[in-house]
């Protein structure tokens, strides 16, 4: 019992501290708007470039990945990203190596039975990009042995 | 990280700039806080799961382990699989928690609360091996949809709670009774109100077996909330969707239960069978039941080195679904010889049952140690991956470690 109320106190206190910082988020981008605006205030120093680096944080790419999924960088990248990472995991995505007609498919299924949205012109965009960017590969009957750590056993 | 503790500064930063003075309790403000959106949460903190263990989905949860991970006879938290269709149920109050059981074929509709379920029912405690049925789903080509399960989807904990069967006598069932179907607390990823993520179940006959629990226990202790506190249906040696977690309703259908995740591809297999890749008709589909045989080695991890002329001891756990396994065998020549292994008998019935051996190598090299279980149905393990299924299904092939003797 002690464990579960422990993690549920966690979910409460994650929950306490999205609020707290959407009210410190709301000031200091109200303090900034008045910087701006009155700066005859001298309210600080701040300049407004600050923010404008924390929303290009939330999508930066570093060595080809969109750092905040995982997804590989592409065309079509921020579509997948607004698309398919709202309800579960980009790992989901990732995972799973499809033809077009299997997306297709599998975007339907999701329509019919989970709640996603219409996609329109964007599921062509999102399937030519994971089509492109994780094709399935070969296996065959059965893989080799791969990434193998050795270690020296002791007795 | 970094981001987190850069946002944290700025927003900060801004602060007391604007301020023109530090905030006196800033730093205390946001210390061990941060914004549930930018949010990486520790799962193996959070699940209390061995640092080895991999994470294939966060959102929902979904974890395996490695196959050295699975050494215990009964499997700790520590190495269990998360298999987690939805969002993990928030605020849950055992005082409050009831579990009712309805549905077409039940004489009344009854409620228990948690306390009604362990003072006035006996108390029953098994071994059950759970395992996921899309382990192993990784190996299957075409590639199969879905969380891309290695081996570490399987675990055998001991359940301790009360006969499903015990509280289905309470209530009276009626003679044309057909599927039990499990709803539980857990909520869609969608975020659609009253939209079940997932609510399967098993026939009559399976729900009557004497190791079928509601249990309250997990090997001794309340259940952790990932795999189901406070009350989880446990069938063991059937899909592990079967055994609902967070369970609050138990409906006693007259027809096969047809909730989410019990009909089109999910957990379902061509009723016969079908080439790689071949599209398969709704109708052609028939649900998974017992679990094929199979085996894990558990020791030592592959990538062991040893030195010339020393014996290695492997082990490792062996299980047949609703069968016993009757033989254990392992080959180091790729199957062209196998050697038989000492096998014990289950702790209970549906309980993995552990293999030993004592492996020579005839001279230095490169050597996989294979290992083939039998059930007593006469049926054992593919060297290579069974059957393709759409959604990959059922893989038992032989599990093999690496070795190398210098």
């Amino acid at each position: 019992m002690d464990q579960n109320k422990e993690f549920q106190e966690r979910i409460k206190k994650a929950e306490q501290t999205a609020h707290r910082a959407a009210y410190v988020t709301f000031f200091a981008a109200l303090l900034l708007l008045l910087t701006i605006y009155y700066p005859q205030l001298g309210l600080g120093e701040t300049k407004p470039e600050v923010i404008a680096e924390v929303v290009e944080d939330e999508d930066r790419i570093e060595n080809g990945i969109h750092l905040r999924t995982g997804l590989k960088d592409g065309e079509g990248l921020m579509t997948v990203v607004n698309n398919c990472t709202n309800c579960h995991s980009a790992k989901l995505v990732t995972q799973n190596r499809m033809t077009a007609e299997r997306w297709n498919t599998t975007i339907k299924w999701m329509q019919e039975t989970q709640s996603l949205w219409e996609l329109g012109e964007d599921q062509k965009i999102i399937v030519d990009y994971l089509v492109k960017n994780y094709p399935p590969q070969k296996k065959g009957r059965r893989l080799a042995l791969t990434n193998i750590e050795w270690y020296e056993l002791e007795d | 990280m970094k981001r987190r503790s850069f946002v944290r500064k700025t927003v900060l930063g801004t602060f007391a700039a604007a301020l023109g003075t530090d905030i006196v309790f800033g730093a205390k403000m946001l210390e061990g806080y941060t914004p549930l959106a930018l949010q990486e949460p520790d799962p193996f903190k959070l699940f209390k799961k061995d640092k080895e263990m991999i994470v294939l989905n966060d959102k929902p949860w979904n974890i395996e382990a490695k196959a050295h991970l699975l050494d215990d006879k009964i499997t700790p938290n520590s190495a269990m699989f998360v298999r987690n269709n939805g969002r993990l149920p928030e605020d849950i109050d055992p005082n409050t928690w009831t579990l009712t059981i309805d549905g077409e074929s039940v004489t009344q509709k009854k409620t228990y609360t948690l306390k009604d379920l362990k003072t006035k029912f006996k108390q029953h405690t098994y071994q059950l091996t759970l395992e996921c049925g899309g382990n192993g789903r990784k190996e299957f080509d075409p590639p199969a949809k879905g969380n891309q399960w290695s081996v570490g989807a399987v675990h055998c904990a001991s359940w301790t709670g009360v006969r499903l069967k015990d509280i289905l006598e309470d209530v009276g069932i009626k003679g044309d009774a057909v599927y039990i179907a499990y709803h539980s607390a857990d909520t869609h990823l969608s975020g659609t109100p009253g939209k079940e993520p997932i609510s399967r179940g098993c026939p009559m006959s399976k729900a009557m077996e004497e190791e079928t629990l509601l249990a309250l226990q997990m090997n001794g202790k309340d259940i952790p909330l990932a795999h189901g506190y406070p009350l989880r249906l446990v069938a063991g040696g059937w899909p592990a969707s079967v055994s609902g977690k967070w369970v609050n309703r138990i409906s006693i259908r007259n027809k096969v239960h047809d909730g989410p995740k019990m009909t089109g591809t999910a957990y379902r297999v061509p009723c016969k069978p079908v080439a790689p890749g071949e599209k398969v008709k709704d109708e052609d589909m028939c649900i998974i039941e017992s679990m094929p045989v199979k085996s894990l080695i558990t020791y030592p991890k592959t990538g062991a080195m040893i030195k010339e002329g020393k014996k290695l001891s492997i082990r490792g756990h062996a299980w047949a679904g609703d069968f016993e396994v009757v033989k254990m065998e392992y080959s180091i020549d790729f199957g062209a010889s196998w050697k038989e292994c000492s096998l014990e008998k289950p702790a209970n019935r549906l309980a993995w049952q552990h293999f030993s051996a004592e492996v020579a190598f005839p001279k230095k090299g490169y050597y996989e140690v294979w290992a083939r279980a039998t059930d007593t149905n006469g049926m054992s393990q593919p060297m290579v991956v069974p059957g393709w299924n759409p959604k990959g299904y059922l893989n038992n092939a032989c599990h093999r470690i690496a070795i190398k003797v210098s």
